[in-house]
């Protein structure tokens, strides 16, 4: 390998290493050595405000990767029936979800809430005296905004390796339309659906920008280890910052291999 | 009287702009096996899709065992149908795509009758044993028959077949072939078979229906359509022939090669021929049991003799530029429509 392909690996992995190596130190300085320990590890997970945000976390990924498998899926297998321009705008408008930057869709969204709840809210409140506010479920809304376009990219191009005479052959062999979507549609797509689970997930586990805007008072992980780092950075923040790296990584390698080995049975 | 497995009345199929089916009265007799057969694009294709229940006609009906089906769909109707590139579900194992129609049932068969009932159709299509097996570990020969099973178990009023030889090699083919036609007499179920293959509707089918441009142009037994064809488009689609201007613009004369004596000189041509034609030898193509000659003559410009090799020892063989002469028996040449 060539010097400079070094260098930009040290460079862009460098930070990484030092914060899982850090979270391994026995000394309380994160920059100085003192030893190999997981006391950080322990100590992360008695904490209660890092197993509250974690639970804020998890709730928030489960039920975004949730919601985004489902409405995604429906959004391809009606994109694959749709015709003509109309298609193509949609079809542009699932890239463009995909390319707008987190900041944007943090940015738009707090101000379409913020409006929203403003017009909603004096009705709700002479109605059942209740409001509406930011919160986790402000995040779950922004969050499957733009992973319901990731599940609808992985399972239309599915739906397009598809074999259209699969569908028919079930038909012919008198299952109704509902059955032959259960029986051959579903399974066939399920790799694809399961690995827009799992990116869903890690995309939601792991983002800061979009719940920083919207998350209100409750805290998400990433939102913790932010605001934690502002008083310095310790090992027990390395140690979270380690379980999230490691969390997405397993994900995101489970769900390369769900996708290689459905298209494998695709191919017949 | 007995109604036809499947009829057309006057059906029409119409892609946009364009006419797929023109008018079709097609009539699918019990028992029979009968090929459509057509150049690509003829509308055969779309004529099996509209008794599978895939397209509905633009006009006319689709009536099924007498009870009108038009409108029906493919779901819904007592018809089975091997797809051109089988369309095995690569997610079950054979035994579950042989029982898949039947488990569409309600109420659902027992697993017990289930299994018996594939063991039965795979014994049928000599793949006895491949139960567990996944479609791709399959060859080509063997998805074909896991197809067949899959489409007979339900004992359909006909069965359709798309093209199902097209994918295998010749060798195969030829051993698909037979395996159909003896398949097709032990089941006596009726199949409809689309191919653009001559030879295969040729050597399988009781009945051959020739398709031009979305219509029937001729329907008969192949030997009547080999022997019979009413127009040239036949004449050429079933078999070989020569063609050569007739009495009236609007006809030509046909002569098959292989009924086109050839000799050294006019005296050993057998007798009773015709008229004696000179020829010049342009080509020869050996092809085994037969030779094939491309020879021209002033008037009647080039053509095809056809010889087989027993006749080559009183007719004896020629080589390219030699003289030759040629003719046929008046009943060879046949009047037929130029179209």
């Amino acid at each position: 390998m060539r010097l400079y392909a070094i260098l930009i690996y040290i460079f862009l992995y460098a930070p990484i290493a030092f914060i899982v190596g850090g979270s391994f130190n026995a000394g309380k300085q994160a920059m100085i050595w003192q030893g190999f320990s997981l006391e950080w590890y322990g100590k992360a997970f008695s904490n209660p405000l890092i197993t509250e945000a974690l639970t804020t976390s998890l709730m928030i990924a489960l039920t975004t990767a949730t919601l985004s498998a489902i409405i995604g899926t429906l959004a391809a297998l009606g994109l694959e029936r749709m015709s003509g321009w109309l298609r193509h705008v949609f079809d542009a408008l699932i890239y463009i979800a995909i390319l707008v930057p987190g900041i944007v869709i943090g940015i738009s969204t707090l101000i379409a809430f913020v409006s929203f709840f403003d017009m909603i809210n004096p009705y709700l409140i002479t109605a059942w005296n209740i409001r509406i506010e930011m919160g986790a479920w402000m995040v779950i809304a922004a969050h499957v905004l733009f992973n319901i376009a990731v599940v609808a990219l992985l399972v239309r191009a599915r739906l397009q390796g598809m074999d259209r005479s699969l569908v028919e052959a079930s038909e012919d062999l008198y299952a109704t339309p509902l059955g032959t979507f259960r029986q051959v549609v579903l399974p066939l797509l399920a790799p694809s659906i399961l690995a827009g689970f799992l990116l869903a997930f890690t995309f939601s586990f792991e983002d800061f920008i979009i719940a920083y805007f919207v998350a209100g008072p409750d805290v998400t992980l990433p939102i913790y280890v932010f605001s934690s780092i502002r008083r310095g950075i310790t090992p027990e923040i390395n140690a979270v910052g380690t379980v999230v790296l490691m969390t997405s990584l397993v994900l995101l390698v489970l769900a390369q291999v769900i996708l290689q080995r459905g298209s494998r049975t695709l191919k017949t | 009287m007995e109604h036809p497995v499947i009829e057309f009345r006057n059906v029409t199929k119409r892609f946009g702009e364009v006419a797929a089916v023109v008018e079709n009265n097609l009539a699918v007799k019990a028992g029979e096996f009968l090929s459509i057969l057509g150049p690509s694009g003829c509308g055969k294709t779309t004529s099996l899709r509209m008794m599978a229940g895939f397209e509905q006609p633009s006009e006319g009906e689709v009536f099924i065992r007498g009870e009108n089906m038009t409108g029906v769909p493919a779901y819904k109707r007592p018809v089975n149908m091997v797809f051109q590139h089988y369309a095995l579900f690569p997610h079950l194992s054979v035994s579950d795509n042989v029982s898949y129609g039947l488990r569409q049932r309600s109420p659902k068969p027992s697993l017990a009758e289930l299994a018996r009932e594939v063991t039965e159709a795979l014994a049928m299509v000599r793949l006895d044993g491949y139960e567990s097996r996944r479609s791709y570990e399959l060859s080509g020969g063997q998805q074909q028959r896991v197809a067949l099973a899959r489409a007979l178990i339900n004992r359909p009023a006909v069965l359709l077949l798309d093209e199902p030889l097209a994918a295998l090699d010749r060798k195969l083919r030829r051993e698909m072939q037979i395996e159909l036609q003896n398949l097709q007499r032990d089941v006596g179920i009726t199949f409809l078979l689309v191919t653009h293959d001559q030879e295969e509707a040729l050597s399988m089918s009781d009945r051959v229906c020739v398709m031009r441009e979305g219509r029937i142009v001729q329907s008969g037994s192949p030997r009547e359509l080999y022997d019979k064809p009413v127009s040239r488009y036949v004449a050429d689609f079933v078999g070989k022939s020569n063609f050569f201007a007739g009495p009236t613009k609007d006809t030509v004369i046909s002569v098959r090669p292989e009924l086109v004596e050839i000799a050294a000189n006019e005296a050993v041509l057998p007798e009773g021929l015709s008229a004696h034609y000179s020829v010049k030898v342009l080509n020869r193509i050996f092809l085994g049991e037969n030779t094939e000659y491309r020879v021209a003559n002033d008037t009647l410009g080039e053509f095809m003799v056809l010889t087989p090799r027993k006749s080559e020892r009183s007719s004896g063989t020629f080589e390219i530029g030699d003289t030759a002469s040629t003719g046929w028996r008046p009943e060879a040449a046949l009047v037929l429509a130029a179209t």
